[in-house]
């Protein structure tokens, strides 16, 4: 039911059950917020979004107000002003005064606030209520004294990770948001997916930076530099750096990071390749071998760790192989390391992924090689963008290059893998291939593209039938347990804990808006489909480097223990 | 036991006629105590009075009556005089009034009983006599109900507190309790109860004021099942006792105004919130339940009406802000009390998603009077605009302190003057404040208005809970106001931004205008001066935007002491000087030469080493160096100090 | 101390997020203050993160996380109270143990909580120590009364 309600002394319309806040918004009046996300129920605590009510004695939060017939609301009088901005000067009363030396400066929604709101001088002054800083984890970096208590990264942790790890802890101005125990994320039941850091209005929340480690490596020249990419990398750095995409952007950024200072620029997806036609072997070993649990995959660091802590029973189910990126580590440190006549210890490796638990799995022990790992640097995509500006490379004129071999080319399949559903599509693909089936059509997976957090689909092939399960979010874990408690059976599970796969990692742009993430996953889907090479067991660069390389095929023992990896129970408070 | 038991249900509880046949009059004479054949001393026995010495003036009690091989009853009733008399024994002579004695500690326990059992009665600690209808009176001895205190109150929901055994049902059914429950569940329907409440004019205790019987209807009407009703005696306000007392007093009266307003809303399932640390109150209250539900009024299909209704008593762990209804409902969920966003209102969607009633102890004692009277009754009471009486804990520096109960409509003026006492060791008014913590001050000139909702509000006040705090001239509103800033600071739950950050920054503010800083000179003057105006816009913005009562309403104090005491805190940060002489930081003392000997004592005392002098001469203060701290005040033995 | 806290779960069922509170409640009261063994099995029991119980039970004042002294001492601090001088005896109090409101001295012989308003305003300041009540308390008593408490204790 539609009618109008009176804003700014203009007459405007509103729908019954909608919020002030919806009603202006439609209407191209923006209200500021610092707690409100989108797809999440309101909560009121920054109040920042009230506005005046005729007839009401106090300021109304247009978050959860809904409209009525009767309302005359003003939305930028004096009086709301006055509110707004005495609220954002308490709130930097209590904070630290370092914006220059701040993650976020220049992209910080208090400082955007502050400086909307006119603040220009310091009237509100007074002690600041010290917290503490935690840089415990490898992964994410906490700073409290930054914080200003929305609650966001709190209602992520809990309704759309499920790993409730961090809450509210105390009361009033000694408030801060904390692990059980107030323990240093390293111990605490934190998985590292960076959900948090991505709705994080401040500094408080950050991926912890390699980026003073690889400008120092850069600049030595008697080490072998050398970095990988995962295939989604190029979309999201030309989105950050706010730059056109286009196909050949992928080698548009190899030319990048020689350009920066790196001897050897390989592209991770040729690891994917890998990682996908091993598991497709596998499932097709587990078949015929009788195993009825399905096989879990491994690509995602912050599922394993989730399975690690919550769901130890399940560790042998999840498959052994190390994840693209750690493959390619592997490789860079033994093989190829040898094959140039690079000594390992002479050799720097990087990695840039949209992923922040990487940085984590970098530092998992069976990641390393004699006590080191072989992946020296986790960058995200964040952070190679701050360093291609540093760099002064101007993207759009750097010309393009080839990436080195032996990994200097991936199959579509990798890149799909990026996505939710990917992975499985992908192994799909490989199954088929490996059976000798017939080329697949991919209106077949349009089931596992997307819809809902749980999605299925089966492919049947030389009269086998293989069920897969597509879980894209932990919130639809329950879903899968319900129905293997029930006896559902299924080959593979692919579970990823970013909602919509690692277009929605941790490591890119914070406040995505939804249809920026939608827009990733249509480019993959395009970029994919016009691709020549669709099946990850049919790479060639992956089929001559098999060729090419004695023991190293899937068979060889030597080159399975480089790709493989083993999971421990991990004790913490859950 | 179990003979009694049926008795009281079959005869009294299910009759369903207002006038009891004679024989079972007369055996609940007997249970009331209105025949007794041995005498009986009753020991006022609420945590006010344990506090005063009421546990050992019993054991002393039940001693004296072993040695002296005396048959007596002993009763513990809960509180109804002032505290300033506990422990306050009351005994009954077989056949005549009652004697009401005051601070009968326990060494003056066997001289009394000695004294009155002879009948030679003692003046000293009596207060009067306390008569009833068909007892033969004192000669010579006044009535206690002729005693201010008790001749300005009107005792309605009172009425219990103090004249019987709270551990007793037995005794509340034969003073006529229960049986407007069971009548109201079996000849009324839910909308006929929410009707007579709404009609009767009752309006919401807890300092809100909305028609209590509207709110029943709103939840009433919500659609659902298992509807749930709170009984909020969270009461934690620094000065408010009622709650505790009532409950520790007359628990069944609360008992059956909840399971009356859980019938009228449609609850079956009903809470009592106790604040924590009454211990007393909720051991009482407890045990009410149980006994009630052995009598079966509580369980299924309470003597066949139909109704179901179950108590429960949840102990809050510790929290100020969980007196709000959002958080009072997410403390029982198992969550932090941080308040929700209103709409949805409890009614709508409360406790575990339900329509919930939160309603306030007082606004529940009422409901039993008024289904039994009749709404007219209540009506007749009290203004147009506020029906009834309120109950107050006096307290702050009155002379007498302890919970009183008048007529709305009473001028504040009476209550201050009259049943309080004015102010205690001759001091002089300076300020009342209702409402605790959010409370304004209202000073002499406005104590003409009465106590009702909409007087007070004209007035820039408020009813509040029922807390009555009388500020004299000894106390500084500087400080009171940064003690009750730090108290709402401390209890912020942390969730919004103008209430956390704003009390901190307001206390912060107020601590420098009442403490001295390392150096004092014009530009901290200015800069004082600079965040008093800071804290108006803090304030005006902490009321307009705050999720929650506690924030909205913390500034209320100060914005009230500035507007009626200026002159106080522009002596404070311009002057330097506390008229009070309470902020020891800006006060400073002196030596009179005449009364000093010269024993040093002071000058060993003193922390900043500010007094000088040579033994057995006169020594004087730096004043300067001193910090206002009075321990060479407190350790003279010759009063030779004094606030300069 | 764990048989305490067993004993208590025994009386309580699974999944009951409701008696999170009551729960706590009654390990305080039995076992002194709340250990993290206790949270880690309330967790299981009630099957609540750990992190929002630890952040439920910092939120009120009622809980501990470690034990209180052997005397424990309550001060009213409500507004009569204060007004009547109970800010001087707090803060002698905090002079003569050296601790703060809601810690325990490091010989574990004495702690102290503020709580409001006990309803015994025209005697105030008063003070609870183990059950016994002290009225109308005067700042420079205090060193005394610590110092008779501690031979209670020694003895």
């Amino acid at each position: 039911m539609q009618f109008t309600i009176e804003v700014n002394n203009r007459k405007i319309n509103a729908e019954k059950g909608e919020t002030i806040q919806s009603a202006l918004n439609r209407n191209g009046i923006l209200i500021p917020t610092l707690c409100r996300m989108r797809d999440f129920t309101p909560t009121g605590a920054c109040r920042m979004c009230v506005v005046e009510v005729e007839g009401r004695d106090r300021l109304v939060t247009a978050c959860s107000q809904p409209v009525e017939e009767w309302m005359k609301i003003k939305t930028h009088s004096p009086r709301v002003i006055k509110a707004r901005k005495t609220i954002v000067e308490l709130l930097l009363s209590n904070h630290p005064d370092d914006c220059l030396y701040c993650d976020r400066n220049l992209n910080c929604e208090l400082q955007k606030l502050s400086e909307e709101l006119n603040i220009t001088e310091r009237r509100i002054k007074g002690r600041k209520v010290k917290m503490r800083l935690d840089q415990s984890s490898p992964a994410i970096v906490r700073e409290l004294s930054k914080c200003i208590l929305c609650g966001r990264c709190v209602r992520v942790c809990e309704e759309l990770v499920t790993a409730t790890t961090l809450d509210f802890l105390n009361r009033g101005r000694r408030t801060h948001i904390g692990t059980a125990m107030d323990r240093d994320f390293n111990f605490s039941s934190c998985i590292n997916c960076g959900q948090c850091v991505l709705v994080c209005p401040t500094g408080a929340l950050h991926e912890k930076h390699n980026i003073s480690e690889v400008l120092e490596y850069l600049s030595k020249n008697d080490v072998t530099r050398v970095i990988q990419y995962a295939p989604a990398v190029p979309y999201a750095l030309a989105e950050s750096l706010g730059v056109r995409y286009s196909k050949e952007f992928d080698r548009v950024l190899n030319s990048v990071l020689r350009k920066m200072g790196f001897d050897l620029v390989f592209n991770s997806g040729f690891a994917t390749d890998i990682y996908i036609d091993e598991l497709a072997r596998s499932l097709l070993e587990r078949r015929d071998a009788g195993t009825v649990a399905p096989v879990y995959l491994s690509a995602c660091p912050a599922w394993v760790k989730y399975a690690e802590q919550h769901m130890p029973g399940l560790l042998g189910d999840i498959t052994p192989l190390k994840s693209a990126q750690q493959i390619a580590g592997s490789l860079i440190k033994t093989h190829i390391a040898e094959k140039r006549n690079i000594r390992p210890e002479k050799l720097f490796s990087v990695s840039v992924t949209p992923c922040i638990a990487m940085k984590f799995e970098a530092r998992r022990d069976g990641m390393t090689r004699k006590g080191v790992s072989d992946i020296d640097a986790v960058l995200t995509v964040m952070e190679l963008s701050r360093l291609v500006r540093l760099f002064g490379i101007d993207i759009t004129n750097v010309g393009e290059e080839a990436a080195d071999v032996p990994m200097d080319m991936r199959s579509s399949s990798a890149l799909l893998a990026d996505v939710s559903g990917g992975y499985t599509e992908a192994v799909c693909r490989s199954l088929n291939h490996i059976i000798g089936g017939k080329e697949l059509d991919r209106s077949v997976f349009r089931k596992v593209r997307s819809g809902s957090g749980f999605r299925e689909v089966t492919l049947s092939v030389q009269g086998r039938e293989f069920s897969f399960a597509v879980v894209d979010g932990l919130t639809s874990l329950s879903r899968l347990n319900a129905l293997l408690s029930s006896g559902r059976k299924f080959d593979m599970v692919e579970v990823m804990v970013c909602p919509g796969g690692c277009v929605n990692g941790g490591g890119l742009s914070f406040s995505s808006t939804r249809e920026m993430i939608r827009n990733r996953s249509k480019f993959i889907y395009q970029t994919e489909e016009a691709e020549a090479v669709a099946i990850a067991s049919k790479s060639p660069a992956l089929l001559s480097f098999y060729e090419k390389t004695e023991g190293f095929d899937s068979k060889g023992s030597e080159y399975r223990s480089l790709i493989l990896t083993h999971y421990n129970r991990r004790d913490v408070l859950l | 036991m179990e003979a009694r038991r049926k008795y009281l249900i079959d005869k009294v509880l299910l009759t369903a006629s207002d006038v009891l046949p004679s024989e079972v009059e007369r055996e609940l004479q007997l249970i009331r105590r209105e025949r007794v054949s041995i005498p009986v001393i009753y020991i006022s026995s609420g945590t006010s009075s344990l506090i005063a010495g009421a546990g050992k003036t019993e054991a002393a009690v039940r001693a004296y009556l072993t040695e002296m091989e005396t048959t007596s009853d002993v009763v513990g009733t809960g509180c109804s005089g002032p505290a300033n008399f506990e422990p306050l024994v009351c005994i009954q002579l077989p056949g005549k009034n009652k004697l009401v004695f005051r601070n009968i500690t326990e060494e003056k326990v066997d001289a009394l009983l000695n004294a009155v059992f002879h009948n030679d009665i003692p003046d000293e600690d009596l207060v009067g006599q306390s008569g009833s209808k068909g007892f033969e009176t004192w000669h010579g001895i006044p009535f206690i109900d002729d005693h201010p205190y008790f001749a300005l109150q009107k005792r309605v929901i009172l009425s219990n507190c103090g004249c019987y055994d709270p551990s007793s049902i037995e005794e509340y059914i034969a003073r006529g309790g229960y049986r407007t429950f069971v009548k109201s569940i079996r000849h009324y329907t839910p909308d006929e109860v929410c009707e007579i409440i709404e009609k009767s004019g009752l309006r919401g205790r807890s300092g809100g004021g909305f028609l209590t019987g509207l709110k029943w209807k709103y939840a009433l009407n919500t659609s659902g099942s298992g509807k749930y009703l709170i009984c909020n005696a969270k009461e934690s306000d620094p000065g408010g006792y009622t709650d505790r007392t009532i409950m520790e007093s007359d628990p069944h009266r609360l008992i059956e105004g909840i399971s009356i307003a859980a019938y009228a809303t449609g609850a079956s399932t009903a809470f009592i919130y106790i604040r924590s640390g009454s211990d007393k109150a909720t051991e009482t209250v407890r045990r009410a339940v149980s006994q009630a539900r052995d009598l079966g009024l509580l369980g299924h299909n309470i003597y066949s009406s139909g109704f179901n209704l179950e108590i429960h008593i949840a102990i809050d762990a510790g929290a100020f802000v969980c007196g709000e209804e959002t958080a009072l409902i997410r403390s029982l969920e198992g969550r932090r009390g941080m308040p929700e966003l209103k709409p949805p209102y409890p009614t709508t969607s409360g406790l575990f998603g339900k329509p919930t009633v939160i309603n306030n102890v007082e606004t529940l004692m009422n409901v039993p009077l008024i289904m039994k009277n009749g709404p007219e009754w209540f009506g007749s009471m009290g203004t147009e605009g506020s029906s009834g009486t309120k109950v107050f804990a006096l307290a702050g520096r009155s002379r007498f302190t302890g919970i009183v109960e008048v007529e709305m409509g009473t001028p504040l003026k009476t209550i201050v003057e009259g049943i309080a006492g004015g102010v205690r060791d001759g001091k002089e008014f300076k300020a009342l404040q209702l409402g605790g913590s959010t409370g304004t001050f209202i000073t002499a000139g406005y104590l003409g208005t009465g106590v009702c909702f909409d007087e007070l509000r004209e007035i820039g006040s408020g009813l509040g809970a029922g807390s009555f705090i009388i500020i004299d001239e000894t106390t500084c509103m500087v400080d009171l106001v940064r003690y009750y800033m730090d108290f709402m600071h401390r209890e912020s739950c942390g969730k919004c931004i103008p209430c956390r950050e704003g009390t901190g920054r307001m206390l912060e503010i107020l601590d420098h205008v009442v403490k001295r800083p390392a150096s004092d000179d014009a530009g901290t003057t200015l800069e004082r001066f600079k965040g008093v105006m800071q804290l108006e816009t803090i304030a005006s913005v902490m009321k307009d935007t705050s999720l929650c009562g506690l924030g909205q309403n913390a500034p209320n104090p100060f914005l009230s002491a500035m507007n009626s005491f200026r002159e106080e805190f522009e002596e404070h940060i311009f002057d330097r000087k506390c008229r009070s002489n309470v902020c020891r930081g800006l006060r400073t003392f002196t030596i009179d030469v005449e009364k000093c000997t010269g024993c040093t004592a002071c000058a060993s005392k003193c922390p900043v080493n500010a007094i000088y002098g040579t033994r057995l001469q006169p020594f004087f203060i730096v004043e300067d160096k001193c910090i206002g701290c009075g321990a060479c005040h407190d350790v003279c033995k010759f009063s030779a100090i004094s606030v300069k | 101390m764990e048989s305490v806290i067993d004993e208590i779960f025994g009386r309580y069922k699974q999944g009951r997020k409701e008696d999170l509170i009551p729960i706590l409640q009654e390990i305080q009261e039995k076992a002194g203050h709340i250990s993290e063994y206790s949270i880690v099995r309330l967790g299981s029991l009630l099957g609540i993160s750990t992190t929002k119980i630890y952040g439920l039970a910092t939120f009120y004042d009622q809980f501990r996380f470690f034990p209180a002294g052997k005397v424990h001492l309550r001060v009213c601090h409500g507004t009569s109270c204060f007004m009547n001088g109970s800010g001087p005896v707090l803060a002698s109090l905090k002079e003569e143990l050296g601790i703060e409101p809601g810690q325990t001295t490091r010989d574990g012989r004495f702690s102290y909580e503020v709580v409001t308003c006990m309803g015994s305003c025209s005697i105030g300041p008063v003070i609870e120590v183990n059950g016994e009540y002290h009225t109308g308390v005067k700042s420079d008593q205090i060193p005394a009364m610590i110092k008779r408490l501690k031979h209670l204790i020694d003895n």
